[in-house]
């Protein structure tokens, strides 16, 4: 697969998510209209899509989507996971030829599970093993991009606008109870099919809106725990961050908000609740190399929720919006009038106010 | 009266069929379209539907009515004319503004009135009726900020850092202020009725425009905040 070359473009990017709260199932048709009024947020250089709830019939199993650039790769990339997988299911992943959507990779999904032996032999839990073999994979099958891991989920990216991918992607036929977007106007690195967004860690999925300016810093730092940045986009370390404050870490998603988003030591000095104001200072202490400067929103999807963040400063847009059931979330209010209507309750969340939404217990 | 429906027009096409309308003009079905009305002049424009960024950036004397809430921009570097928003408005309203109105029944996001200035007789004014994100007037150079908190659903009238880096201009605070904290380059005091007199002629208007009672906003002391200095940064790298 062709990586571009260095350019600069001015910013942009948009981002739109909706869930419903009892877990009632959306055609992805819907969440890629919302891409529309937002075009020119975009430059054709990315654009994708997350669902959850997807995948009802593999819903135990772990759903590897990968990109190969040639068939040969696919075939070593097949007997790796043959060495560690259960493969119950392997399949293109059905496409639409369109005009607006060029050059793209082969496309494959593969529903797994970790051979019960390889993890007693390690000694690792399921999650853990699935994360490190995507890592694996990435870093070190030449060629081979698993963009998507999680269970009963999915993302489906690519390099064009984001009507289009969706378009592409078919995503009309799948049906979801939460569905996060994104269109790209890349900044500072590549155009490339595995640098568009969702960018994926087991259920974890991140949409972002930004540029991290402590890209680099925090990078280093998750590279002490395993995780490596393959897919050359800052976004990508925000997925792995989450991942290690989640389910690493144990943290919660408030938490963990916190800690990319962390306020203002001022802010936190001001603090009349001293309880809270403990556990900020502590946070703070315990993961600075995991504060997240410059401008972003993000939506982090996972398996059962949603949660919208802005960076602290609030240098980037997002809107919020309900109606019955559904909680929709977009840079712009446009994006969500294009979903609903007559959608009610519309504000901002303030720089680092997380906004998290869960489906009702037992309802997904 | 012209009737433009953008319900499936992008920015270009409702930019363009605006500038062929009669002097009067609405636009139905607005969805997230960018810069309507940039740079116009001698228009009376209603929105119905969400206006996309930089609603009437660099205005040039029309006016603007629009019956829901905007986006983000709204009247970047507007020069003169009125901008009315019968909602809320999204973050950087007035970037840059250097004459003419925003009147906002809501609530603005962050950074509203950021580097507002003025010059000689150009002096931009934005009134919002609710609460104000953070770094309200945000190096505020010039013009007149006044936020009413007249419904703030129980949050503070303004966010955090209001007036960092400003150095021009005043901003108007109904209410006592007590719970915010203004950087150490500007004066917060209760505004006298000389103070008032200066803006009485704006309250006046959005009291009209959006049916409130100037009394009733006049029953709560205001809060005036001016720089102490026009050059903030005097001494940070040499005297000068």
């Amino acid at each position: 697969m062709k990586i571009e070359g260095q350019v600069r473009i001015p910013s942009g990017c948009a981002i739109s998510a909706v869930i419903s709260k009892d877990g009632k199932k959306m055609s992805g048709e819907m969440i890629t209209n919302s891409m529309k009024p937002m075009h020119d947020r975009s430059n054709g250089l990315g654009g994708g899509f997350a669902g959850y709830g997807i995948y009802p019939d593999y819903k135990d199993f772990y759903a590897l989507h990968i990109f190969f650039d040639t068939r040969d790769t696919r075939k070593k990339c097949e007997a790796f996971l043959k060495e560690q997988f259960e493969i119950v299911q392997s399949e293109i992943i059905p496409t639409r030829k369109i005009p607006a959507i060029t050059d793209e990779p082969i496309i494959w999904r593969y529903f797994v599970a970790p051979l019960q032996s390889v993890l007693t032999s390690l000694q690792l839990d399921e999650k853990e093993f699935v994360a490190r073999t995507v890592m694996k994979i990435n870093a070190e099958i030449s060629g081979a991009y698993v963009f998507s891991s999680g269970k009963n989920m999915g993302t489906f990216k690519a390099v064009g606008f984001p009507e289009d991918v969706g378009m592409f992607y078919k995503l009309e036929e799948y049906e979801g109870y939460s569905w996060t977007a994104h269109g790209r106007y890349p900044t500072n690195t590549p155009g490339w099919w595995g640098g568009a967004h969702p960018f994926t860690l087991l259920d974890y999925s991140i949409v972002h809106n930004g540029e991290i300016s402590s890209y680099d810093a925090n990078r280093r730092f998750m590279e002490m725990f395993g995780y490596k940045c393959t897919l050359q986009t800052d976004t990508e370390v925000i997925t792995y961050i989450m991942d290690y404050l989640l389910r690493i870490q144990g943290l919660t998603l408030g938490e963990a908000a916190s800690v990319i988003a962390a306020p203002f030591w001022s802010t936190i000095a001001t603090k009349t609740d001293l309880e809270d104001q403990q556990k900020h200072t502590y946070l703070r202490t315990m993961f600075p190399s995991l504060l997240v400067t410059g401008p972003f929103s993000i939506v982090l999807g996972f398996n059962g929720g949603l949660m919208a963040l802005n960076d602290r400063l609030k240098l980037r847009s997002m809107v919020v919006g309900e109606k019955n059931d559904k909680v929709f979330i977009a840079s712009e209010e446009s994006a969500i009038r294009t979903m609903e209507p007559s959608a009610e309750k519309i504000w901002s969340p303030a720089g680092g106010e997380p906004v998290i939404i869960k489906v009702k217990e037992g309802a997904f | 009266m012209k009737i433009i429906n953008a319900a499936n027009l992008d920015y270009r096409a409702v930019n363009e069929a605006l500038c062929d309308a009669d002097k009067d003009c609405i636009i139905e079905g607005c969805c997230g379209q960018r810069f309507i009305a940039a740079g116009m002049s001698d228009k009376n424009l209603t929105i119905n539907g969400i206006p996309g960024n930089a609603l009437g950036s660099y205005l040039n004397n029309a006016n603007i009515i629009v019956n829901a809430n905007a986006q983000d921009a709204v009247g970047d570097t507007m020069n003169e004319g009125k901008i009315l928003i019968h909602g809320n408005i999204g973050d950087a309203a007035g970037y840059a503004m250097r004459g003419g109105k925003i009147y906002v029944k809501g609530n603005a996001g962050y950074r509203a009135g950021i580097h507002m200035k003025a010059y000689k007789e150009k002096v931009p004014v934005m009134i919002i009726g609710g609460y104000a994100g953070s770094f309200l007037g945000e190096y505020q150079a010039g013009g007149i900020i006044i936020v009413l908190g007249i419904h703030t659903a129980g949050k503070r009238i303004v966010g955090n850092f209001p007036c960092t880096g400003m150095h021009g201009g005043k901003m108007f605070l109904r209410g006592d202020c007590k719970d915010i904290r203004f950087p150490e380059q500007v004066t917060a005091r209760y505004a006298t009725s000389k103070d008032l007199d200066e803006i009485m002629e704006y309250l006046s208007e959005y009291c009209r425009d959006f049916k409130y009672s100037v009394d009733k906003l006049l029953s709560v002391p205001f809060t005036v905040i001016t720089p102490d200095s026009k050059n903030p940064y005097k001494q940070m790298y040499v005297a000068n």
